[in-house]
């Protein structure tokens, strides 16, 4: 292997070497193409390098969609740059399409100007018919004028590469992605060696497959180095981000992460119940990996299981978690009901994307906040939190376990298919840094035979027997009720669905206890409000436009407002993480400014509740394409806005 | 668990020491009287200490149960009992927790998480009331009420083709499965205690009487004119014999269970020997197809073998990944993998 480890050192290229700020490049072929893979490694290396990053996966809905036809095409865009980046970029600078579907699907996104590699082997008759191409693009005045476009016969060059290895000629095919990618380290002076080390390790005990592909590496790199056609490559220079360690990170990763923390850090077991489904089935994956952490996960049969067993888990004491997605955050709706009705800790994580029913499987959306603020039945508030880019899912999840056990209720905690399958640069935390988050049960019985007289929840039944009952439903200053868990003598108690009387816990039906109860658990998730951070605004703090936005829309929002303030304009950015209750700030923020913009990826499911919570007329901006904002289409409405007044 | 019962520092329970201080709501008369008077006998029998107890039922007449035990309890919603006591038990294996479900809670809303719940083998302990009706709702009919049953909601008679939970339980390879019946008390208790006793997912079916909706709809297995001839008792290793003079038995034809009557030619030896320890099912689904009028219908232990627990499992396998990794450190987690320093 050494001979090939140095065969593949960088040569050096007598070829322009020109510096620019930041790239967006996309990856796009036929889903079977490995494009995840080689924009996972271009990310990897770039990060390494000392990018700010941020990338967008694509994926297509089928799994094994029809070879060659647009449904099977599947992308990975990265945004890698020399100054802090929040999004993945809005428009590309070099695409990279395996084949005519993948041209076809993703050719709009290409900037005027761009490069344009395409996989020119694969532009046959028989392909460019699937893709419903009736003539060869590549030779259409329309791609030749706007974009440089490099022809590239990469099955070729990469059979020649892989040749005399004895393996078969699909074998040998399956590594013209990596020819690609190392034409592009080529083109962005990338590093690489992490990379070859990734092959090293992914093909272990395949020797012959791992020669494929360090030599269809190397092949692209010489391609690029060698060829006339490329006459210029780029170097991004390292990013002035905040001192540190950083590593990449993905939402759902973090998620993971975040949760098994917080578990630690209450000193708790964190179990974890999740059925499969996209885009959420990842922190199941991750944490069924994490079983030296203590972690215990459980496959239900259902999503209704798995949140019926998370209300069992929370009983037994633990830190419950369920994630899913819109359709199965429907189903676990009953079962989210007995969790508030009994006032247990537990996380429901809803990683959202398009809606409704089946929807956009693969594809983002921020629609399922009304789902979260009403989807059960009666009058059920839960706090809702959430995160604004991948690192914050580990963040936030950590606060959202703190609001449950704090004031014993259940938390939804939204992502969404963008933040959850995207990622960026994260600052790796110090664990001893984090802050613990406190737990108490009351005890039971002293070995003495008495009870401890402080213990929340305890008293006399006032028989006058000296007996103790427990009392399951007195509240403290938080009002919250005990968190007693099974196994604690003398405090043996019943929940349960059905009304509870306030203080005992016993079943009651009466009107007066009923009343009291709905407005117990309203107020107890209202309270925490007075125990959440202010709302914070970027921008001036009274003006013509504030901005209002929550979750994965946070980067491109804040590159859009930052834009505009660079020009001098009078508009501010709030970016909520809490959704329910909101910061007590909130309303008061509202009223600095002229106008309110909620641009959502819904219809406006927040601009209804601001609109009846604050009584302002917040305008939307809405887009439900399965796609993220853009920066311009922000800016262009900020503009159009400042303008009408 | 029987190590814990000589231990002798723990108290003395006795069966009012699982009596809650709430009032019993259940009609006079229902069979669910018997059940919860026959379980509160078992569980001081068995020496664990009762804040280790758990009761989880979903809604229905006989899922009020755990607000009468002076237990740990979660009475929950409807057909989810299994999923949620599944959760309270791979938490914390040391509990023993029952679940208390009814023939529509488990069978109609909650049938799938019973199969699942009785595959994967946890330690629970489930009884399963039989009223064949629906009482909470007021009678209409349920997946086990038979065929011509007219209730509220099958004012001409109903048209569903009713099943058996023990066909059911064994279809979903639960490792202990009994039958019993609310009056017969004795029998119950034995029943409940070998369930309480065993270390996988025990399975019992209790018939029960709802007094108000679908009484006597058990008639035939207790009325003591006629039962001997319509029940039969399971013993392990004995044959199976019954009717008033104990002269039928049954014995299988090929694949076909047959009433013999004793003597004329057909002895004991030729009847079919109870073996509930038997690896396959297929006597014990044999058994649980048997049904009145044309069998006797089979009351005690159909199936006990032991199978790999879940919850013990899931420890293991914890344990293990300990083993092999050390315990998990986030620090190092965090540090994992393609790393940088910006200075
Ligand atoms: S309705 Fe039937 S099952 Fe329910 S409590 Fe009354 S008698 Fe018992």
């Amino acid at each position: 292997m050494s001979s090939t480890a140095e065969s593949a050192a960088r040569p050096q290229s007598e070829k322009k070497l020109e510096q620019v700020e930041s790239v967006v490049i996309r990856f796009c072929g036929d889903s079977g193409d490995g494009m995840q893979l080689v924009g996972t490694q271009f990310t990897n290396v770039s990060a390494a390098f000392g990018n700010d990053v941020s990338t967008l996966p694509d994926f297509p809905a089928e799994i094994r969609a029809p070879v060659g036809t647009p449904a099977g095409v599947s992308g990975f865009q990265l945004h890698f740059s020399s100054h802090d980046i929040f999004t993945p970029g809005d428009e590309v600078d070099t695409l990279v399409a395996m084949n005519p579907a993948a041209l076809k699907t993703n050719i709009g996104d290409l900037r005027r100007g761009g490069t344009l590699i395409v996989n020119e082997d694969e532009f046959d008759k028989s392909n460019l018919q699937k893709a419903g191409y009736t003539t060869n693009p590549l030779d259409s005045e329309d791609i030749i004028s706007k974009y440089t476009v490099h022809r590239v016969p990469m099955t070729r060059l990469n059979r020649d590469a892989v040749a005399g290895l004895g393996l078969s000629q699909k074998e040998v095919d399956r590594s013209r992605n990596i020819f690609a990618l190392g034409l592009v380290y080529w083109l962005y002076d990338r590093d690489p060696k992490p990379t070859q080390q990734f092959l090293n390790d992914k093909f272990k005990k395949k020797p012959e497959v791992l020669e494929a592909n360090i030599r269809a590496l190397q092949a692209g790199t010489n391609y690029g180095f060698s060829t006339e056609a490329f006459t210029t490559h780029y170097q991004v220079p390292r990013a002035r981000l905040a001192p540190g360690k950083y590593r990449k990170i993905a939402g759902n990763e973090a998620t993971a992460w975040g949760l098994a923390t917080a578990a630690h850090l209450a000193g708790k077991t964190l179990f974890f119940a999740g059925y499969p489904i996209t885009p959420a089935s990842d922190i199941l994956h991750q944490l069924s990996n994490m079983k030296n952490f203590g972690v215990k996960t459980f496959q239900a049969e259902d999503e209704i299981a798995a949140m019926a067993a998370v209300c069992g888990a929370a009983f037994a004491g633990q830190i419950a978690v369920t994630a899913s997605s819109g359709p199965g955050i429907c189903l676990k709706g009953e079962a989210m009901g007995l969790g508030f009705m009994t006032e247990l800790p537990m996380i429901i994580i809803d990683v959202q994307r398009g809606g409704p029913s089946t929807g956009l499987p693969t594809k983002t959306e921020q629609s399922d906040l009304l789902l979260a603020m009403f989807g059960r039945n009666g009058d059920s508030p839960l706090p809702i939190l959430a995160a604004c880019s991948p690192g914050d899912c580990f963040t936030l999840v950590q606060e959202a376990v703190r609001i449950a056990v704090e004031f014993m209720t259940p938390v939804i905690f939204l992502t969404d298919g963008y933040i959850a399958n995207g990622a960026e640069p994260w600052r790796i935390p110090k664990f001893a840094d984090l802050q613990p988050i406190q737990v108490t049960h009351p005890q039971g019985k002293l070995s003495s035979g008495q009870f401890e007289p402080e213990t929340n929840g305890q008293a006399t039944n006032g028989n006058g027997e000296g007996e103790h009952k427990f009392l399951a439903y007195q509240r403290n200053d938080k009002m919250a009720r005990p968190w007693a868990i099974p196994g604690t003598p003398g405090l043996e108690h019943r929940i349960g669905g059905l009304e509870k009387a306030d203080i005992t816990g016993n079943v009651d039906y009466s009107p007066l206890n009923h009343h009291k109860m709905v407005n117990n658990r309203v107020n107890k998730v209202a309270g925490i409000a007075n125990h959440i951070p202010l709302q914070e605004v970027v921008g001036p703090a009274t003006g013509k436009l504030l901005v209002l936005s929550w979750g994965g829309t946070f980067g491109a929002v804040r590159t859009a407002v930052e834009n505009c303030l660079a020009q001098g304009k009078s508009v501010a950015h709030a970016h909520l993480r809490y959704m329910n209750p909101f910061p007590r700030n909130l309303g008061e923020i509202l009223k600095n400014y002229e106008q309110v913009l909620i641009p959502e990826l819904n219809t406006g499911q927040l601009r209804l509740l601001v609109r009846a919570k604050y009584l302002v007329d917040a305008q939307g901006l809405n887009k439900i394409y399965g796609k993220p904002f853009l920066v311009h289409e922000l800016v262009r409405k900020i503009d159009e806005m400042l303008e009408s007044k | 668990m029987s190590t814990e019962a000589l231990n002798p520092t723990l108290p003395i329970l006795t069966a009012k020491d699982f009596a809650s201080d709430q009032e019993i709501r259940w009609c006079p008369r229902c069979g669910d009287y018997s059940i919860l008077a026959q379980v509160k006998k078992v569980l001081p029998t068995l020496g664990i200490p009762r804040e280790k107890f758990v009761f989880v039922s979903g809604i229905g007449c006989s899922s009020r149960f755990p607000y009468y035990m002076n237990t740990y309890g979660f009475h929950s919603i409807h057909g989810r009992a299994p999923a949620i006591a599944s959760g309270v038990k791979i938490s914390r294996p040391d509990l023993q927790v029952w679940v208390i479900t009814g023939d529509g809670d488990a069978l109609s809303i909650g049938g799938n998480h019973l199969m699942h719940m009785l595959r994967r083998n946890m330690g629970l302990k489930v009884i399963l009331f039989n009223n064949r009706i629906y009482g909470l709702t007021k009678g209409q009919y349920s997946p086990t009420s038979p065929v011509g049953q007219v209730t509220y909601s099958t004012p001409v008679g109903s048209i569903d083709n009713p099943l058996s939970p023990l066909c059911y339980a064994i279809g979903s390879e639960a490792t202990f499965v009994a039958r019993s019946v609310d009056v017969d008390i004795k029998h119950l208790t034995f029943v409940l205690e070998r369930a309480a006793h065993h270390e996988g997912t025990a399975f019992v079916e209790v018939y029960q009487d709802c007094n108000i909706f679908n009484h006597d709809a058990f008639l035939y297995a207790t009325d003591k004119t006629v039962k001997a001839d319509n029940i039969v008792y399971l013993e392990h290793g004995k044959p199976l014999v019954f009717g008033k003079d104990v002269k039928k038995g049954i014995r299988l034809n090929g694949m076909h269970p047959e009433i013999v009557e004793l003597g004329k030619g057909v002895n004991e030896d030729d009847l079919l020997f109870h073996d509930e320890k038997a690896a396959e099912p297929s006597l014990a689904f044999l058994l649980s197809r048997m049904r009145y009028p044309e069998f006797p219908e089979p009351m005690g232990i159909f199936r006990e073998v032991s199978a790999p627990i879940y919850d013990q499992c899931v420890t293991e396998q914890i344990d293990a990944e300990i083993k092999k990794k050390g315990v998990g450190d986030f620090d190092n987690l965090f540090n994992s993998g393609d790393t940088w320093t910006v200075e």
